[in-house]
């Protein structure tokens, strides 16, 4: 069996006295999609940026493609992130550069490209996107929601990443845009050839667009398998979660 | 509740914040030798700190040279010194209120701005975006703009003290009844170098104390619109106390005797 693309092992992180990570174990094979479904606050997000390092977990490690990637920093950190692509559920767009330079950002930033030939890949992956050449030169802000979301998607697999990681992709949306951005994702993730890590609590989105599913409660991961699988989990949280009741063993904080 | 709790528990709140700064000054320091350096950015960014600036630091040193000369001239009127107004003027602006007034300028400009600019890029997650398409933040918004104000705010100085004694000269010329080349040649003979330097050195310092505030606020901001806004008001509220404070201490150890 070869080296899987991502391996958490035993990961904890606190906020304070708040446990949010209280020991996930997650392995993520080569070129395969994993979705992360659960609940608003049950760590999904820390989940993400523990293995970006923008959050650093107080325990247990997090190696890609075997390397242990805890505690690196500065350069090390930089040629890690190389392999990485990221859509953020807001986008999180840079509004004072125009739209073909957010996309041509890795490549001029991170990898030194000079900025015409940044362009032109910029206006290639837009493209991809389904979007013409004129947005490439407004601004983000003149955008639509939808239409961002294809900028930051253009942008995640701009230097085409080994990795991709999709933060609630579909959140905010309407159905069918929410069905076009699913299609981007799975037509662009084949097309690089990338690993893809998302979370969402989007069960259409979740079922559309992995071929592995883990559900993340309490701190750790309660449930792992096969997309075809989810409905015959047996686990009585999933069932919970995938048929959004109010009933059931999960009991949502209402107050903070 | 326990009262020596409570003392403890503000105590270490304030020690955290210390040591807080002092890392993120750090790492903002260790940023700054390293490659690569973004010239493009220090450029622009001294356009907005440096260049933009200009009409306020000048506005406000005009006043304040003005205002200092109506005020040394009915001081030293009391005890027939009226004559001293040049001297005191340039004294006062090259040392002292040049400096602090260009430093509280850009502190309320600047500071603000930064730490809206930062903290916006940090509740929308542009921060964490920076990360993933392999840029150090710290690299790449911290260090032009520190970069940028500390040779801006010299420059901005410096035009700042030739317009304050210009403010000196005019109220004591048109409205004080003094001659005006012998005004000018009283505060060139007069002033020193080193009263010029001095000023210069804090303007940089301040200058430091200003970008760094705001970036630091901007960074550490959290939750939202509110979030911002505190960071705004903490960048600008501790950048200009610290200008204060570091003035003094800067002026005790350049004119140590």
């Amino acid at each position: 069996m070869s080296t899987p693309k991502i391996q958490l092992i035993g990961v904890k992180k606190r906020f304070g006295p708040k446990v949010v990570l209280d020991g996930v174990d997650l392995t993520i094979d080569k070129q395969s999609s994993l979705v992360i479904i659960g609940g608003s606050g049950t760590g999904k997000s820390v989940t993400i940026k523990s293995i970006l390092g923008i959050l650093r977990p107080d325990e247990g490690t997090i190696l890609v493609d075997g390397e242990d990637i805890t505690h690196i920093n500065g350069a090390e950190r930089d040629r890690v992130m190389k392999k990485f692509g990221m859509l953020f559920q807001g986008g999180a767009l840079f509004d004072s550069l125009p739209v073909w330079e957010n996309v041509a950002f890795g490549l001029i930033q991170g990898r030194g490209m000079p900025r015409i030939k940044a362009r032109d890949i910029a206006i290639q992956k837009l493209a991809k996107v389904g979007l013409r050449e004129d947005v490439a030169f407004l601004s983000p802000s003149e955008l639509s929601g939808g239409m961002q979301k294809r900028v930051g998607l253009a942008r995640a697999i701009a230097a085409d990443p080994e990795i991709i990681f999709f933060d609630e992709p579909t959140t905010g949306l309407d159905p069918i845009m929410a069905d076009i951005i699913n299609d981007l994702i799975i037509s662009t993730v084949k097309d690089v050839g990338a690993t893809a890590l998302s979370i969402t609590h989007d069960m259409t989105s979740a079922r559309k667009i992995s071929d592995k599913i883990a559900m993340l409660y309490g701190g750790k991961i309660i449930w792992q398998g096969p997309t075809g699988e989810i409905d015959r989990s047996g686990n009585p949280y999933v069932e919970q979660f995938i048929h959004g009741r109010a009933e059931g063993p999960i009991k949502m904080a209402v107050k903070a | 509740m326990n009262f020596f709790a409570s003392i403890g528990r503000a105590t270490l709140t304030v020690l955290a914040h210390i040591g807080q700064l002092a890392l993120f000054t750090g790492q903002a320091l260790a940023a700054m030798v390293s490659p690569p350096i973004y010239s493009r950015l220090i450029l622009g960014q001294m356009m907005r700190i440096g260049y933009y600036s200009l009409p306020v630091v000048g506005l406000t040193a005009f006043f304040t040279g003005g205002v200092l000369a109506l005020q040394i001239y009915l001081g030293g009127n009391r005890f027939g010194a009226e004559a001293i107004v040049p001297q005191v003027v340039v004294l006062a602006v090259t040392r002292e209120l040049g400096p602090v007034i260009a430093g509280l300028m850009i502190a309320g400009r600047v500071a603000a701005a930064i730490a809206a600019e930062i903290g916006t890029m940090k509740v929308t997650e542009q921060i964490d975006a920076l990360t993933t398409l392999a840029t150090n933040p710290i690299k790449y918004l911290v260090v032009p703009r520190i970069v940028a104000a500390v040779i801006s705010m010299p420059i901005l100085t410096a035009i700042g003290d030739s317009i304050g004694v210009m403010g000196g000269y005019a109220v004591s010329v048109y409205t004080l009844d003094f001659n005006g080349t012998g005004y000018l040649k009283n505060t060139v003979d007069f002033a020193r170098s080193e009263d010029i330097t001095s000023g210069l050195i804090k303007a940089a310092v301040f200058g430091f104390i200003v970008a760094l505030m705001g970036c630091y606020h901007g960074f550490n901001s959290k939750g939202g619109a509110q979030g911002v806004g505190n960071a705004t008001t903490n960048a600008v509220v501790a950048s200009s106390i610290l200008i204060l404070a570091a003035d003094y201490v800067l002026t005790a150890l350049l004119f140590h005797k």
